[in-house]
């Protein structure tokens, strides 16, 4: 499929690949960054992450109309408002789920998943109602959706590159909180051995509360970021639940180093696969890959001894 | 010595619960409902087989499955593959260009059948593949998770991502499959043509019976040793593990079971329903289909059914009258019942209903000895 | 094709004599409106002053996106019929059921129109899998079906007519518009992986080498991608000269925004893109800057200057709200009442039997697309048109077939 390249060809759009591979990794990373560390913390896996992240996507879209109806001439500026509105706002809501809902579970992982997958349809009719059943569409400024011409055959995308950026920020952000912040210490404390943790004085169920909300504010920064390349719908939040499963569960619980070795080898071979083999087989090959190896390597890639 | 045993698999209490299922089924259903609304209680029925198995292997063994629509998918795919074929005679097709090959494969330019479909030519092939494929299936999974230790949220998580691949596969091998619009147009099963009236009579009878079958066989494993072991299991599995148990081949035999009874769902549905399609498979059914366990009970075998019954009821009457309704009531009902029922309506009538009949009972007892 | 004869009743000759009967004095009433029974000998919901139709489509999950529009046209045609004295003078009342994107419901909800409301028809379905479902259901019941969705066709049902256009009306004009006037010889097939995009893409595959041009790649996505960067780095490396796309759903979202960002701006036409499913209401959640150059194959635009269509369009956004944008199947599903109600007339009569007699050769004059005729085959004879979006998510018209296409559900040569 390549004698009619010449290497330089070849070269700039093997260049482009592993950019897409990189816009990739970060997609996914900050996709499951905030479910890992709710799943990692208090062993929950939050069924409703999808809809977390649609509703960062939503707060952008109306900070968006906000900014071109009152404050046009700062809309080139809007999206970094946009992002930390979304924080706030699913991380109000992820308190206040944790509160009403998740608190009475801990001792049932599995009822977790049943009572978060029907916040989810909750929060999918709510989406409906309040903005209706389309999509909305969601207007960047300008300078965010062009790209730079690096050689003839290059171009980089530069929502790609804010994507990029983004999950950067917000990794070595979360891992600077839970390696130094007295928080991030009283969580990791938590996770290692929880009564312990009690016993010197840490409130866990603080811990737990503030844990659960800060995951569910990072799926809202996904969301808002997400705007830039995918759609925001009722439903959107549903296409990102079983790539975003498996790369925790590939990574290993409670890792977050597992979360980004498992991003990152999932999106690459994605990415690969997805360039030789048509766009279907390389899904279906590569979610097959990742069972396979879950069957041979149940505690995923990486996993952390913890007392239970 | 027999009578004993009898009545340890069968305690009073069960056996009266099972002839008031049965009545219900066999006798006051079919008289209140004419076919449209039997049918479709037929329909709502093939789940209650998949709830059953739920019941067995996450509310006994403690192991949840998010992909039961994977085995419902083999047995009903299974089935619509032999309707199919019957369906699809030489006579019938003859405006095809290939004759005698159901028409998705014509429109995708198939010209002779695939390898695979050629022994669901047979019905006896077809009976044995629906009880096979997901036992097969079932072993496999199991066998590489369960050997593994792998439990919990991470099982159900692999076996959700397993249902997403499966409806990915048949979506996007739609030559072999149907594709997205699934296998349609069912007419005959050994010439009997399944769309009458009376035929969705008998169909639902032969559904009903099945199904009160398949509640033996649960009850059964239920009260026999392996059912005492499951729940051992369930609650302290190194404990049976230390016992000198090999855990993991429960688990899978269970697993294997639960399987069996969705196929056999799914096979039912498509009798009933007239079809078969990839949106059966998928996360979405396959969570529903938890739910329905999950009201009824996931410890109780009768709740189970009742679950099914209740809550597709409710999501018919329900998108009829208020369409927006119905996803909030659907999501309240997942965690009302996590919160607040977590063992569901067979909860709710052990501690209200059955104290309040007991305490009427005997009181009437009472009287009478008075007397 | 598949079955011409109706299924056959018990007493049918019975029924034909007493109504060959009645036939007599409702000819001497004239123009007073007939007896509920002269005008139903099958039992359907018809009374002396109303006639029940249904309405199925999702109004709940995740074609509620995509149907929204179906169920507002076909609403606001039943009151403007209604508006305008009913038919054969009676107002229309309309049962609606919610299929919820879900295949066995929508095959549950059109049994129940049938057998338990008894509806004289029903416009609804969207999706191919949902009108598959409901196909035997119509069949076996004998009901009359609307379907308003451009498709991939292969399908011929008595108990069916196709509003939308089948996928050679859509697509050969199209291709031949690219190879003539923008001189395209190298195409890129895309798709969401099931049945309309690889039939349609079949079909403009044969189509396209048939014209002696070439298909230099062609690639399905699964339904619900999101991610196209790869399949966009192909497509810069085989350097074709048209992206033909049938990408559906939110994976349109996220396809035209990645392109946008990966520097192949649209309106350059290098290469061009010609899309099958991207209507005005899609471009609503994609966001007319993301998808402006954009050129789109379908037999209606908002935009279409004709007296019918400005009329349509005014009275759609007062029915609807000032907002709204009406795509090619909204416009589709718009002529399903109006094409039953002029059937009905012209047999004098509800009976699906009567009516699938007269269907054939109704035309309407008054479509907003210009002018709708009913072929044999239960499709329309419609115009091929091109669309040119622009960035406030409307189409220019730039190209429109002199005649009417003919529609042919199983094209020769095509398979």
């Amino acid at each position: 499929m390549f004698a009619d390249y010449t290497w330089a060809e070849l070269g700039s759009i093997f260049a482009m690949q592993g950019f897409s591979g990189l816009i990739l990794f970060s997609v996914l990373l900050l996709m499951a960054l905030g479910l890992a560390i709710i799943f990692g913390q208090m062993g929950v896996i939050n069924m409703a992450h999808g809809e977390f992240m649609i509703l960062g996507a939503y707060i952008t879209y109306l900070t968006s109309n906000l900014f071109s109806t009152y404050i046009p001439e700062l809309f080139g500026a809007y999206f970094f408002i946009a992002i930390i509105f979304a924080f706030i706002g699913t991380f109000l809501l992820g308190a206040l789920v944790e509160w009403s809902l998740i608190r009475h579970l801990y001792k049932r992982p599995l009822d977790t998943l049943l009572a978060t997958w029907g916040l989810s349809l909750i929060l999918q009719q709510l989406y409906r109602t309040v903005f209706g059943p389309r999509e909305v569409g969601v207007t960047l400024p300008d300078w965010m959706m062009g790209s730079f011409q690096v050689s003839e055959m290059i171009e980089v995308p530069v929502n790609g590159m804010i994507v990029m950026v983004i999950t950067l920020f917000i990794t070595v952000g979360v891992f600077l909180f839970l390696q130094k912040s007295r928080k991030g210490k009283q969580s990791r404390a938590v996770v290692q051995n929880r009564a312990m943790a009690g016993a010197v004085g840490i409130d866990t169920a603080r811990v737990d509360r503030f844990t659960f909300a800060l995951g569910c504010g990072i799926a809202g920064i996904a969301g808002a970021t997400f705007t830039m390349i995918g759609s925001t719908g009722p439903t959107s939040g549903q296409l990102y639940i079983v790539d975003t499963f498996l790369v925790v569960v590939f990574g290993g619980a409670a890792s977050l180093l597992g979360t980004i070795a498992s991003a990152f080898s999932i999106s690459q071979a994605q990415s690969i696969m997805e360039f030789f083999l048509s766009g279907s087989m390389a899904k279906v090959l590569t979610l097959l890959t990742v069972i396979v190896i879950l069957m041979l390597r149940p505690q995923g890639l990486f996993s952390l001894k913890v007392r239970r | 010595m027999l009578q004993t045993k009898l009545r340890s698999l069968a305690p009073k209490n069960d056996v009266v619960s099972f002839l008031i299922l049965a009545a219900i089924l066999l006798v006051a259903l079919p008289i209140l409902f004419d076919i449209f609304r039997l049918n479709l209680i037929g329909k709502y029925l093939t789940f209650a087989f998949v709830a059953l198995g739920l019941v067995l292997s996450w509310g006994l063994g403690g192991i949840l499955s998010l992909g039961q629509g994977i085995f419902f998918g083999l047995g009903g795919y299974a089935m619509a593959m032999f309707l199919k074929l019957e369906a699809s005679s030489p006579e019938n097709t003859a405006i095809q260009s290939t004759p005698g090959i159901p028409d998705f494969m014509d429109w995708n330019q198939l010209t002779e059948l695939p390898w695979f479909w050629e022994p669901f030519h047979s019905f006896g092939f077809t009976l044995f593949a629906i009880i096979a494929l997901p036992t097969v299936f079932a072993y496999i999974i199991g066998a590489a998770m369960f050997k593994r230790r792998v439990g919990g949220v991470y099982f159900a998580i692999i076996t959700q991502a397993i249902a997403a691949i499966l409806t990915i596969l048949i979506i996007g091998q739609q030559g072999f499959t149907g594709g997205v619009n699934g296998i349609t147009d069912l007419r005959t099963l050994l010439g009997w043509d399944i769309r009458t009236d009376s035929a969705k009579y008998i169909l639902y009878f032969i559904n009903v019976i099945l199904l009160l079958a398949t509640l033996v066989v649960a009850q059964y494993i239920r009260k026999s040793k392996l059912g005492r072991l499951l729940v051992a299991m369930r609650d302290s599995e190194d404990r049976v593990r230390f016992s000198g148990y090999d855990v993991s081949n429960f688990k899978i035999f269970i697993f294997c079971i639960a399987g069996i009874f969705s196929s056999i769902g799914g096979a039912m549905f498509t009798l009933q329903v007239g079809f078969m399609s990839p949106s059966l498979i998928g996360i979405v059914p396959s969570i529903e289909m938890v739910i329905f366990a999950a009201v009824g009970g996931n410890l109780s075998i009768f709740g189970a059914i009742y679950g099914a019954l209740i809550v597709n009821w409710a999501k018919t009457i329900l998108s009829e009258s208020y369409p927006e309704l119905w996803l909030f009531a659907m999501g309240a009902m997942f965690i009302a019942v996590v919160l607040a029922f977590p063992k569901g309506l067979a909860g709710i009538y052990e501690s209200y209903v059955q104290p309040w009949v007991d305490k009427k009972l005997k009181a009437i007892q009472d009287k009478k000895a008075k007397k | 094709m598949k079955k011409t004869i109706s299924p056959s009743r018990p007493g049918t000759t019975r029924r034909t004599l007493l109504k060959g009967l009645a036939a007599i004095p409702a000819a001497m009433l004239l123009a007073t409106s007939a007896y509920a029974s002269d005008v139903n000998s099958t039992g359907l919901a018809v009374t002396d002053d109303t006639v029940t139709v249904g309405i199925l489509h999702s109004a709940t999950g995740t074609m509620a996106i995509s149907e929204t529009g179906s169920i507002q046209a076909e609403k606001l045609a039943i009151e403007q019929i209604n508006a305008s004295g009913g038919v054969l003078g009676r107002q229309i009342k309309y049962i609606q059921e919610d299929g919820a994107s879900d295949w066995p419901t929508f095959a549950e909800k059109a049994k129940k129109l049938l057998v338990k409301d008894k509806v004289a028809a029903i416009m609804g379905c969207w999706t191919s899998a949902s009108r598959k479902a409901v196909l035997p259901v119509m069949e076996q019941y004998n009901g009359m079906l609307f379907y308003p969705t451009f498709y991939e066709g292969l399908e011929q049902s008595p108990n069916v007519i196709y509003t939308g256009q089948e996928a050679t009306q859509q697509i050969l004009k199209g291709i031949d518009w690219a190879k003539k006037t923008k001189g395209a010889k190298k195409f890129f097939l895309l798709g969401s992986d099931y049945i309309w995009p690889r039939t349609s893409n079949k079909i403009a595959r044969k189509h396209i080498e048939k014209l002696g041009l070439k298909v230099v790649g062609e690639e399905y996505y699964p339904l619900g991608h999101t991610q196209f960067n790869s399949v966009i780095n192909k497509i810069k490396l085989k350097r074709p000269d048209v992206i033909f796309t049938t990408v559906v759903g939110g994976s349109n979202v996220a396809f035209y925004k990645q392109l946008n960002a990966a520097g192949i701006d649209l309106t350059k036409e290098k290469p061009l893109v010609l899309t099958l499913s991207v209507t005005e209401d899609e471009i609503l959640g994609i966001g007319g800057e993301n998808v402006e150059g954009l050129y789109a194959s379908m037999k209606y635009f908002q935009s279409l200057p004709n007296d019918n269509n400005q009329a349509f369009v005014k009275a759609f956004k007062k029915r609807w709200g000032d907002d709204i944008v009406i795509g090619d199947v909204t416009q589709a599903a718009y002529l399903g009442p109006w094409l039953w109600k002029a059937a009905v007339e012209k047999a004098g009569s509800f009976d699906i039997d009567k009516i699938r007699k007269t269907l054939p050769g109704i035309e309407l004059t008054t479509a907003p697309e210009g002018y709708v005729k009913v072929h044999p085959n239960h499709h329309l004879w419609s115009k091929s048109r091109i669309g040119h979006a622009k960035k406030d998510g409307q189409f220019d018209v730039v190209y429109e077939s002199k005649e009417l296409i003919e529609p042919n559900p199983f094209p020769k040569g095509y398979q």
